[in-house]
């Protein structure tokens, strides 16, 4: 597919307009079109085994043992939404940003191609590790030992890229969007190495064991986990944000100030967070306390990238009304503010203790997940497709209005019915009758949550469907003539 | 391109001065944070210092700071289970002392007995027996009048506390032998006794076939001393009634012949360090309560 799409595509060094050719280095865009290309066919893959998994919990017939059972094809499905597809926009992305707002080539050609080769490496090993039954088991860190030291070297390639690139730029600055995606490589490369060290059981075995043990190796496990969503999926999507809203809104940012203070306030504190997956566990009171506090604090520090990016809006809100493209960015912002309100909410005692373990965590996530990295990414895809491939636009604005709307609802539908079934299964848990025994069987719980996880199916099923129309919209933008050769205008943001 | 990047300039829009850095034609506005953002920021620490004073919270050398509460989860944890086990305690202390008989007369302790069962089945029978105790192919149905080793209230306890072909050195044991696979009985042997004992519910209407007639002496030399005459079954050695059509393992001629071939064997664990006496008495009169009790 990507040979296919990308044959036809001349390479963009060669085809910089020549006004700004003088004023600007030369681009690496090639690089940019292969990142986004794998993020578009991970990105389906994906939500499609998203769709399989979710119509297995609902229809347990689905499982075909032993290489396709719920068991193996949930870290697929997470590791292709998370890794594959978040992973891809973030290097397509950053790639971009770093090279705009630098005024500089990227550092290493043969290192950007590097990371791009070594990362569908890396995905395709972990992903081929599952469906064999190769994992750590350890959540959204399930890939073992050998995939982990791949990872380690392309991540430090990544890393030397991107801090090259701001070595040699021509601003006296550095953007923003390049503090969050520094912050975000650098974190993930400790989180990363720490959570993931083990030793094989033997030489030649594809197995290992953690050096981490009990309790500790359960809080190292979430101070990883949680960090991966802190600077994974917020700190790296923020990035994206700080770019592309405002270009698309062609306004300035709301707030420096505001920049700097939540920028600051989200790195030292995330990383504090962690223990709030091990509320009413064996770890110590004190630490439970601390993961829960600092989740509180943190709350208005990730409102201040929603405010900024809103804001950003200011004396333009009128450009909302009919660009669809920008409204997949306002969009996911709201999904950010509610999913980051919701979030310390949920680390509350009181409210974990019902949540906890139910489909509301679930929910939780995908309000995460699907309003606000996805979206952001759609949003910031729409941007770079007309941009990367020398086009004048999207083939078409109405189909990106029809994705909008089938993705929301497919969102809607899904966290609402994990809502309403995560909290019934939570008091079902917990229901006592008069005379002291549980009031439903664990089974009972199940048998109740049977309709909410079809309801849910559906809910993905159109998030797929979305995604579906625009790999369509993208298709036939790079196949329209290119806007230099047409004698059209480039979009303005070009 | 070439602007002075400290050139400061008033936004058109908003009237909001910039920074005066650009960025690929990206700008900042220089407005301060938002106050309400502060204040409610402010107001989360200052709750958190509030929490960390009332709650164990930071570590110190010797241990950790314990909070003016003396809050711990596993008081939070011994105080809730208080709780349940005071709403259970006026019954079940009544129910510990109280024989099969006795609770049987009590109705509110019947009632108790029942509902305890109730909970207990579902987390731990379930699974096999069915939710309704309705059972599946392998697994005894307990709402019907056959019984395996048993239907008194006496009898389920027992079963419930020793299991079958179980861990328990006084499971119950019954061992059919693997007729076919053993060499005792050949191919068409078990065919005849498997229309034989297909035909048993019918009784003594039974149309006696040359089959049935060939298959009925096979069943006289191997089979009626476990499962007694005309298929009347033994609860004493465990051995299936046979003439009341319900089936463990199907009643069509493959499975009889499979079962005579090869025997079964299904295993039911002992729950006696599994589950306390209470709850298996509980359990014994829910099942017994299902509608096959005797």
């Amino acid at each position: 597919m990507q040979a296919l799409t990308l044959s036809g595509a001349s390479d963009a060094t060669a085809t910089a307009p020549p006004k700004i050719a003088s004023a600007h280095p030369v681009y690496d865009e090639k690089i940019l079109k292969f990142f986004t290309i794998a993020a578009l066919f991970w990105g389906i893959a994906g939500f499609l085994v998203g769709l399989v998994i979710a119509l297995q919990m609902a229809f347990p017939d689905l499982n075909f043992a032993p290489y396709l059972t719920f068991g193996r094809l949930r870290p697929l499905h997470t590791s292709a939404v998370i890794f594959a597809f978040g992973g891809n926009v973030l290097f397509a992305t950053s790639y971009h940003v770093v090279q705009r707002t630098c005024r500089a080539r990227l550092f290493n050609d043969g290192l950007s191609w590097f990371t791009f080769w070594g990362y569908q490496a890396f995905i395709l090993m972990a992903g081929l590790g599952y469906v064999f039954g190769v994992t750590q088991g350890k959540e959204y860190a399930e890939p073992e030992w050998y995939a982990d030291l791949w990872l380690t070297v392309v991540w430090v390639g990544y890393l030397i890229n991107f801090l090259g690139t701001l070595w040699k730029r021509k601003e006296p600055h550095i953007y923003v969007a390049n503090w969050f995606y520094l912050a975000f490589i650098v974190t993930v490369a400790l989180l990363h190495v720490v959570n993931n060290l083990t030793l094989p059981f033997q030489l030649g075995s594809v197995h290992s064991y953690s050096v981490w043990a009990g309790v500790q190796s359960a809080l190292i496990q979430w101070w990883y986990g949680h960090n991966a969503v802190g600077f994974f999926l917020t700190a790296g999507f923020l990035g994206i944000m700080y770019y592309y809203v405002p270009k698309q809104a062609n306004r300035p940012v709301y707030s420096y100030r505001l920049s700097i203070i939540h920028f600051w306030a989200l790195i030292f504190i995330y990383i504090w967070a962690g223990p709030h997956h091990l509320l009413y566990t064996s770890l110590p009171d004190w630490a439970q306390t601390l993961g829960m506090t600092f989740s509180i604090i943190l709350w208005m520090p990730s409102w201040g990238g929603m405010i900024n990016g809103m804001m950003t809006l200011s004396g333009a809100w009128h450009k909302l009304r009919d660009d669809p493209v920008l409204q997949f960015m306002i969009i996911a912002l709201s999904f950010y503010g509610m999913s980051t309100f919701e979030g310390p909410l949920m680390s509350i005692k009181t409210v974990n203790s019902l949540s906890h373990y139910t489909d509301w965590t679930i929910g939780h996530v995908h309000a995460g997940a699907l309003g606000w990295v996805a979206f952001i990414s759609f949003g910031a895809i729409y941007y770079l497709v007309p941009h990367l491939w020398k086009k004048a636009g999207m083939y078409s604005n109405k189909l990106i209005s029809v994705h909008l709307w089938v993705a929301t609802v497919g969102i809607v539908i899904y966290i609402s019915s994990m809502w309403v079934a995560g909290i019934m299964q939570g008091l079902m848990w917990r229901a006592y009758n008069e005379m002291g025994f549980l009031t439903y069987s664990f089974v009972e719980t199940v048998q109740a949550m049977h309709p909410y996880y079809i309801i849910r199916a559906v809910g993905g099923g159109l998030f797929l469907v979305g995604a579906l129309i625009m790999v369509v919209n993208v298709w036939k933008t790079i196949a329209q003539p290119d806007a230099v050769t047409t004698g059209a205008a480039l979009p303005e943001h070009a | 391109m070439s602007k002075d990047k400290h050139d400061k300039e008033i936004d058109g829009p908003t009237g909001v001065e910039t920074t005066g850095h650009e960025w690929d034609g990206l700008k900042e506005l220089n407005n301060p944070a938002p106050r309400w953002w502060l204040i409610v920021w402010l107001v989360t620490i200052v709750w958190a210092i509030g929490y960390w004073v009332v709650y164990p919270a930071w570590p110190t050398p010797g241990g950790h700071t314990k909070g003016v509460a003396g809050w711990t989860q596993y008081g939070k944890l011994k105080r809730e289970q208080a709780e349940i086990t005071k709403r259970q305690s006026t019954w079940l202390t009544k129910f510990h002392a109280a024989s099969f008989e006795q609770v049987k007369a009590d109705k509110g302790l019947y009632e108790f007995a029942r509902a305890g069962g109730e909970v207990a089945f579902k987390e731990n029978c379930a699974a096999c027996h069915g939710a309704g105790g309705e059972g599946r192919k392998g697994y005894p149905n307990l709402n019907d009048d056959d019984w395996l080793f048993g239907g008194k209230v006496e009898d389920i306890y027992h079963t419930i506390k020793v299991g079958s072909r179980s861990s328990h050195p006084e499971t119950h044991q019954a061992m059919m032998p693997a007729f076919g696979r053993d060499g005792i009985l050949d191919a068409a042997q078990i065919d005849d006794v498997a229309t034989y004992v297909m035909a048993l519910p019918q009784g003594a209407t039974a149309p006696r076939a040359d089959a049935f007639v060939r298959g009925e002496a096979v069943y006289a030399a191997n089979c009626v001393t476990c499962h007694g005459d005309g298929g009347i079954g033994n609860r004493e050695l465990g051995a299936p009634r046979l003439n009341d059509a319900i089936w463990l393992y199907g009643g069509d001629k493959a499975s009889i012949i499979q079962t005579v071939t090869s025997a079964r064997a299904g295993v039911m664990p002992t729950w006696e360090n599994r589950l306390d006496d209470d709850t298996r008495r509980q359990l014994a009169i829910y099942v017994h309560s299902l509608g096959g009790g005797e």
